[in-house]
């Protein structure tokens, strides 16, 4: 029994140490975010003050296509009412259509609807940000090495090139960067967005709510998926007790061990 | 199988069992003579044959809302993820079963290296286990090409690639498997339909496995041919039955951490980007059970001996109960072959991580060497050890080992306690 914990302790500190390579030049902010570990959960105002960066910086160039408004009211998520998911899905328009009549019309979104995107296609979006395309930020998170980290670092890693850099034009200096070089201009500055609740809109401040913005849109049911595991494992470890003596007392006719 | 005049007691029962006797095979599998010293590495084919069936079910239901098209096929999994109930859920228990069920199957198979299993007279046991293992690398290749992100994509072309290797008709090869002159819809499409077929098969063998032991039954842990039933055996239920759930319980509570509360870390970030044929990732690497494989295959500098070389380090596991010429099965009585085995692990291990890293360097001497190892372990070393190991002496009895003050001190301090 003992023996059987130890392997099982190695195996899974063998497994939860990344196995692919690293070749990140520089260790990555660590903000700590409220929805990592075995509790963790999104925090609520943060969800909703990330929504206004994403909607009022971020989705000029970066689509969210595979979330729908109605998910900003659902649980665990930034919990908006109904109300109001109406009425911040209706300031988006969007091309819907073929009508009766065989014509494409622009109607306002309803909740149903899935996130406008703020180009047509792939290549409108290319071609408008200089040949690079602004990725869809959907599954950013967990689509990228250093997950959240990864994403606020690059946020808060602008900085001058160092002398000597050569940077093209339309390219800028990221320490995050895998190559130090991006094609998005520094998106975030002090008072960019001014937030309802008061909040100071810090640079900071707004790299850490919309990176848990964009936490909760690549992982919606996060949530729910830590508060089953917790109940899960206990249900499992109490289980495995109650086995585990029953094994014993099956096995004590036995002269052998278990 | 010693129980064929069975005979139920009710008369239904009866007039069932002389017509199908599924009765009769059930009392001989919670009848089933199974040695009372078996450890705890032999709770691992109650535990595959679990994965296998969750595998199997989760499947069944990813499939009802997966879209197999090269178009679709990514949006359709982020629609699992989403908005199908609980589909993060199974999707997330599918993906991470499938490394649980190699955690385990590379248990299952290293316990049988140690304890000798694959030895006379359990030579066909083994090699139908290495067909399953084989065809268990195929389902989980095509799986992990099913998302159609980046890895996906990639590691498809890759491993598609390694058939034009293959002199004069390698490329007619490659194109006939993919179904057009690169990796898409087509490819995406057989892929699927043959990732739903393999379980399958994997479950006939499983039965033809389980059959196959069931005729010299269970090895053990001193390797030694038992009386059965005696007083070294126990019936498999309910004593097996119940320290294999417990067994399993143990599992399923590192398979739920992994599952709720890393679900991603097994995986490639860049499985996350949709496929795109023309952004190759930075590195190409497939899932962490194929990687010592894969280290082989690049450590040799020519495309086709890395592909022969790689086929080769499987072949070599089919034919091992040739190779290892020893007469004594487990590695308890063999203190050579003991040091050897950890070795082949090391060795193992040090593949898979290399496998992980870009070829080239020290990088790649390393899996060179690690490579030249492996076959010199299996080809050189078993053969010889097997004539030139002096061995330590066997009991014959589990319960009543005749040697009390044997050359083997452990299992001499063991009965010792007990008397």
């Amino acid at each position: 029994m003992k023996k059987l914990l130890k392997i099982s302790s190695i195996l899974f500190l063998f497994f939860n140490t990344n196995l692919y390579s690293a070749e990140q030049t520089k260790d990555l902010l660590k903000p700590g975010w409220s929805f990592k570990g075995f509790f963790g959960k999104f925090d609520r105002s943060s969800l909703q003050r990330g929504y206004q960066v994403y909607t009022e910086v971020c989705a000029a160039c970066h689509s969210l296509t595979y979330l729908s408004y109605r998910n900003l009211s659902e649980k665990g998520g930034p919990e908006f009412s109904e109300e109001q998911v109406k009425i911040m899905a209706s300031q988006f328009i969007l091309l819907d259509g073929p009508n009766n009549d065989g014509e494409m019309f622009e109607r306002p979104a309803r909740p149903s609807d899935k996130f406008v995107s703020p180009y047509p296609n792939k290549q409108a979006a290319t071609a408008a940000n200089g040949g690079a395309y602004p990725p869809d930020m959907s599954v950013l998170v967990k689509a990228r090495k250093g997950g959240a980290d990864y994403i606020y670092s690059v946020l808060m890693g602008y900085d001058e090139a160092p002398s000597g850099y050569e940077l093209d034009d339309g390219v800028y200096y990221n320490t995050y960067m895998p190559g130090n070089k991006i094609k998005m201009s520094k998106p975030l500055m002090d008072d960019l967005v001014e937030y309802s609740d008061g909040t100071s809109a810090t640079e900071d401040q707004m790299a850490k709510d919309v990176v848990t913005f964009l936490a909760w849109a690549a992982e919606p049911h996060l949530e729910a998926r830590h508060k089953m595991g917790f109940r899960a494992i206990v249900y499992l470890i109490i289980i495995t007790l109650l086995v585990y003596f029953s094994m014993k007392k099956l096995w004590s006719r036995i002269e052998t061990e278990v | 199988m010693n129980d064929h005049n069975y005979t139920p007691d009710s008369k239904l029962g009866k007039w069932f069992n002389d017509r199908l006797p599924l009765l009769t095979l059930s009392k001989h599998l919670t009848d089933y003579p199974t040695p009372k010293n078996l450890n705890y590495w032999w709770t691992f084919g109650g535990i595959l044959t679990f994965c296998l069936i969750t595998q199997i079910v989760t499947g069944l239901i990813l499939a009802m809302h997966y879209v197999a098209h090269a178009d679709l096929a990514f949006s359709s999994v982020e629609h699992i993820m989403r908005n199908v109930n609980y589909g993060w859920l199974i999707r997330y228990v599918h993906a991470n079963g499938a490394s649980m069920f190699f955690l385990a199957v590379y248990i299952h198979i290293f316990r049988s290296l140690y304890y000798g299993s694959y030895k006379n007279p359990r030579e066909v046991i083994w090699i139908i286990g290495m067909i399953i293992y084989i065809l268990m690398m195929a389902a989980a290749f095509m799986g992990y090409v099913l998302p159609w992100g980046q890895m996906s994509f990639w590691g498809a072309t890759v491993i598609t690639n390694l058939f034009s290797a293959i002199p004069l008709v390698g490329d007619s090869i490659t194109t006939w498997l993919w179904g057009g002159y690169a990796v898409d819809n087509p490819t995406l499409t057989r892929f699927f339909s043959l990732h739903y077929l393999i379980p399958f098969l994997i479950l006939g063998l499983v039965i033809l496995h389980i059959w196959a032991l069931h005729v010299p039954g269970n090895n053990n842990p001193i390797g030694i041919d038992l009386k059965k039933p005696s007083k070294d055996t126990v019936p498999f239920h309910p004593y097996i039955v119940i320290k294999d759930l417990f067994a399993l319980l143990i599992f399923l509570i590192i398979f739920a951490f992994f599952v709720f509360y890393s679900p991603n870390i097994l995986g490639h970030a860049d499985n996350y980007i949709e496929a795109n044929p023309m952004v190759t990732p930075a590195h190409i690497v497939p899932e962490w059970y194929l990687l010592p494989f894969y280290a082989i295959l690049r450590s040799i500098p020519d495309k086709l001996l890395g592909v022969i070389a790689m086929f080769a380090a499987i072949f070599v596991l089919i034919i091992l109960p040739w190779l290892d010429t020893s007469k004594v099965r487990s590695a308890v009585f063999r203190p050579l072959y003991k040091q050897f085995y950890w070795f082949l692990i090391l060795d193992v291990l040090v593949l898979g991580y290399v496998g992980a890293m870009p070829a080239e360097g020290t990088y790649l001497l390393i899996a060179r060497v690690a490579t030249a190892y492996y076959f010199i372990h299996f080809l050189i070393i078993l053969p010889i050890l097997g004539k030139k190991e002096k061995t330590l002496e066997v009991p014959i009895s589990i319960t009543d080992p005749i040697f009390a003050g044997s050359s083997n001190p452990a299992m001499t301090k063991k009965y010792q306690d007990k008397i």
